[in-house]
């Protein structure tokens, strides 16, 4: 049972990096196969990732992971601008940095648990973004967001001899530009990882205590074990990956900005999570890819589109029609979001994997009635 | 004096102004099962709680083998092998049985803290082999991998000792551990406390049912009202008139 | 020292505000038992409901500006200035008062639709769960307030009369050159009037000493047999009303648009998380506190020792209650900490 549960888990990494690494052909026909979309997928699948560790395993719902991705960008911009060009130590710094401030934030937060918890990650999270637009504008340059110049020094690379040019350098991977599709092979492979560790933990012994928690803090004290540390972890884990995640936003387009940081940044990633499952090992990874497509495809849309897409109807009802569907695109994407968050907290609090979870144990049952399958082993974390 | 392993001396505990524990002071000895009995609201629970860093008392102190216990966090009591049973079921039921039993295991193995991130949980054999050895011995072999939110109360309880028992306490603290069970599973659980007696663990046991109480205690302390009224072997608990009038009206000893 | 007493009213006014909010906030709490993450976006409504009345009594015509002589020249009036020019423009100057006849009814309605439709349905779910479906329904608000009223501010005026400062140095001793806004003073009275109210009615009406019993404890309530539904069905309408006519006496201080709602919501529920859950008491004490703590902090003198300061104040007092006095300044003990 133990070697066949391991077998189990390698067959949804392999499935899962196949997935990554072949989307660009199967979301051709969706339409989603260009490069800037796909990292898109890649990123947030990261920083959802990384929040379900936190979120999904120990139940503590942290509203300041955003700070983390902003601290991962500024961190990686400024690798760019004093070190190199080059985006291994800017992901590495921008990993070390994020697990820095998460430490700092996650051992004052945990003191509290429940809403405490997350009202403190909250007003934590403000306090970095109040912070990054105001008197933080050396390191951050404010509203203007962190940007390359020509006249960063960049002291590795002028030691290794690259010559400055006349245009602003791009990011690269030890000479390979991480534009296009190499910069969507970078974040995959960067997902790739994130999701491996993230299997790692919630087989592990540390990942059962984390479900441990959730599921009667009091228990753990009275068995013996100390909840503080282990919660420490998995939010400096979790920050970690919004660290990484922020690196590669700032890698596939060199800026950072402060609204990166914003509490309603926060809230998309919880959404993310919840969306595609929380607690579950590939939903948080849907649900990021789901958003972020949908946000691609609603933002598209104006009322030129529209008006072309509701011709068919009579006169008299299209202008209201289009009025409607106009609330929903384009820059009144976020209305969707909203709708989206409100159904799936309504309808489906386990997201689509417990959809998935209950249509498959709908066949299951019929297969049952027909032939006694015996041995059903309930099918936890997939 | 025989080796004391845990002494209560001189707690008192008040809730808002209500005596709910004074002048307790109680000697539990190496190897003994010791049961405290007393009608509603003696204060049994409160003694218990304090005993295991629930509640802190307003004076006096809980020494467990030399170690003061008093102010000191649950799960650092817990390590030092105190192991409290609770009442209602305290289980993880979103959790399978095997995971309810195998994290007190590990807890006892690795102590309050371990990173052990990159090891298989499924992979820990020992711990697993023990685990299942102990919910085999209770009863509860054929639930293995079932959803401990899904029991029955009485095999909720019974997990409950199972993870309790995972952690070879040096003290187990039982909180009324046959309350509403069927005389049945109570007669099952007495063979099994005995059992555990067999191995020389100590215990103590809070209880109503004076059939479990007289069957495994080998001294007795009575409560009632916050106060010890008669402590000694169940043959002078018995014969005490004090015991009789605390109890009069409430069960016949 | 005039500063002082400046710095002192500008957080009274802020603190007014918070106050209202964290009120509406912590009596749905802790009588309802949810985490409504969208009681700010219904401050924000409020504060379009003075906005979308202004706008219908502006309606305007063009008629012939008499002021200009070398050539035709024509102006824009609000049709009801032009029609009766002494009602019309008494109408026209008390729009945003007026707007809080409007906004009464209208944010009951929005209140009790809002409970009956979705909170009702989220009493037993976990804490987690509400957050994220008010979260959810407060970006649904804004997005809908943004479509229809664009992302900008929209400045609203107060009364001509009381449009200009006050001369409060002469009420005090203080010179004349210290002087406030009529309109400020205004809100400050008008948020404690309303403070009062609320706490009148929850002190002296049977209604309000039930809904009091039933912070205290909701089961005791619940068996005693009274119909503790439809009483928490109102007091989500109260408590939206009174988020909704502090957005609209806003206005003036505050052009109001639409992410309003979201930004006195973090702020609001620091408060009530300063002030203690679920205590009325504490929020309205922790909301006049920090915002006069907000408005010191943004003077000069402390920014210059203290960079920044004024941008983070309230958050750090937060967390410095926070794990200092978990249950906050006037909370009960253990008020959900699991």
């Amino acid at each position: 049972m133990n070697k066949m549960s391991a077998i189990s888990d390698w067959i949804l990494f392999f499935g899962f990096a196949i997935a990554v690494l072949t989307m660009p052909i199967w979301l051709a026909p969706f339409g989603a196969n260009y490069p800037d979309l796909m990292q898109r997928f890649a990123i947030f699948g990261l920083f959802a990732i990384g929040f379900n560790i936190l979120f999904g395993l120990t139940g503590y719902l942290s509203f300041g992971h955003a700070a983390f991705l902003g601290i991962g960008s500024y961190t990686a911009v400024w690798s760019f601008k004093l070190l190199t060009m080059n985006v291994l130590p800017a992901v590495m710094f921008s990993i070390l940095m994020a697990g820095i401030f998460a430490f700092a934030i996650g051992f004052i937060s945990l003191r509290r648990s429940g809403i405490y918890f997350s009202i403190l990650t909250l007003a934590f999270a403000q306090m970095s973004y109040n912070l990054a637009y105001s008197v933080l504008t050396p390191i951050t340059n404010g509203e203007t967001g962190l940007q390359l110049t020509l006249a960063d020094p960049r002291m590795i690379d002028a030691m290794a001899g690259i010559e400055a040019t006349r245009t602003l350098p791009t990011t690269n991977l030890f000479g390979m530009k991480m534009s296009g599709m190499p910069g969507f092979y970078f974040c995959a492979a960067a997902l790739i990882i994130g999701f491996f560790i993230s299997i790692r933990i919630f087989r592990s012994p540390f990942g059962v205590m984390l479900r441990g928690i959730k599921s009667n803090q009091n228990r753990m004290a009275y068995t013996g074990l100390n909840t503080r540390p282990y919660l420490i972890w998995a939010f400096v884990i979790s920050g970690m990956y919004a660290g990484a995640a922020g690196a590669l936003m700032a890698v596939t387009d060199p800026l950072a900005g402060a609204e990166r940081m914003q509490w309603t940044a926060s809230g998309e990633v919880v959404l993310m999570t919840i969306l595609g499952g929380a607690g579950t090992l590939v939903g948080p990874f849907l649900g990021a890819s789901l958003i972020k497509y949908f946000e691609n495809i609603f933002s598209a849309y104006n009322t030129t589109n529209l008006n072309q897409i509701f011709d068919f109807m009579p006169d008299s009802i299209q202008p209201y029609v289009v009025d409607i569907a106009g609330l929903f695109v384009g820059k009144g994407w976020h209305l969707t979001l909203g709708l989206l968050f409100m159904i799936t907290v309504i309808f489906l609090p386990g997201g689509i994997m417990e959809g998935v979870r209950r249509i498959g144990l709908l066949f299951k049952r019929n297969k049952k009635n027909t032939v006694d399958a015996g041995g059903a082993t309930p099918a936890a974390n997939s | 004096m025989e080796n004391v392993v845990l002494h209560v001396a001189d707690v008192h505990k008040s809730f808002a102004g209500l005596h709910a524990l004074s002048d307790i002071d109680l000697s539990v000895r190496e190897g003994e099962t010791h049961a405290i009995i007393g009608p509603n609201g003696a204060g049994k629970s409160t003694l218990l709680n304090v005993c295991i860093g629930r509640l802190r008392p307003d004076s006096g102190h809980v020494v467990f083998d030399g170690e003061n216990l008093t102010g000191k966090q649950p799960h650092q009591i817990n390590q030092l092998g105190v192991v409290r049973v609770f009442q209602t079921p305290e289980i993880f039921p979103e959790l399978s049985l095997l995971e309810n039993v195998m994290i007190p295991v590990l807890a006892k193995r690795d102590g309050a803290f371990k990173l052990s991130w990159f090891k298989r949980f499924s992979g820990e054999l020992d711990a697993r082999s023990k685990a299942e050895g102990i919910l085999e011995d209770l009863g509860l072999g054929s639930l293995i991998g079932g959803e401990a939110g899904s029991l029955s109360r009485g095999d909720k309880r019974r997990l409950e000792l199972a993870m309790g028992l995972a952690q070879e306490p040096r003290l187990l603290l039982l909180d009324e551990p046959t309350a509403g069970m069927a005389r049945h599973d109570t007669n099952a659980t007495i063979d099994l406390l005995k059992r555990i007696k067999a191995r020389g663990m100590t215990k103590v046991i809070i209880e109503h049912d004076m059939h479990v109480v007289f069957s495994l205690a080998d001294r007795i302390t009575v409560l009632a009202g916050g106060r010890i009224i008669c402590q000694g072997t169940p043959e002078e608990v018995k014969a005490d008139p004090r015991v009789k009038e605390a109890y009069l009206g409430e069960e016949q000893v | 020292m005039d500063a002082l007493l400046l710095q002192v009213l500008n957080g009274l006014d802020k603190g007014g505000a918070y106050a209202l909010i964290a009120l509406g906030l912590t009596l749905v709490f802790g009588t309802l038992g949810v985490v409504n993450f969208a009681h700010g976006a219904l401050f924000m409504l409020g504060a379009f409901c003075a906005v979308t009345l202004e706008k219908i009594l502006t309606i305007s015509t063009k008629v012939k500006d008499e002021s200009i002589t070398f050539f035709d020249a024509y102006k824009e009036v609000p049709i009801l200035e032009a029609k009766y020019p002494v009602v019309g423009g008494f109408i026209v100057d008390y729009s945003v008062p007026f707007s809080i006849l409007v906004a009464i009814p209208v944010m009951l309605l929005i209140g009790l639709i809002m409970e009956r439709g979705l909170i009702r349905h989220f009493y037993k779910r976990p804490h987690a769960d509400q957050i994220l479906v008010t979260f959810g329904l407060a970006i649904i608000l804004q997005e809908i307030v943004k479509h229809y009223f664009g992302a900008n501010p929209i400045p609203q005026s107060a009364p001509d009369i009381v449009s200009g400062s006050a001369n409060i140095g002469a009420v005090f001793g203080l010179g004349d050159n210290l002087v406030y806004p009529w309109w400020r003073l205004i809100y400050l009275a008008f948020s404690l009037s309303i403070i009062g109210g609320v706490f009148a009615f929850l002190q002296f009406t049977t209604f309000g000493m039930v809904v009091r019993a039933g912070m205290q404890d909701r089961e005791m309530v619940g068996l005693l047999g009274i119909n503790i539904q439809r009483r928490f069905t109102i007091v989500f309408g109260l408590a939206a009303v009174v988020a909704g006519v502090a957005g609209v006496m806003y206005t003036p201080i505050l052009p109001p648009d639409y992410h309003m709602g979201m930004d006195f919501l973090v702020l609001s529920f620091v408060v009530v998380v300063v002030g203690g859950m679920g205590s009325l008491g504490g929020a309205v004490l922790a909301g006049f506190l920090l915002g006069i703590l907000q408005s010191f902090a943004s003077m000069n003198e402390i920014k210059s020792v203290l960079p920044g300061i004024d941008q983070i104040i309230i958050y750090l007092v937060a967390v410095i209650v926070l794990l200092v006095r978990p249950r906050g300044l006037m909370g009960r003990k253990g008020i959900m900490e699991d």
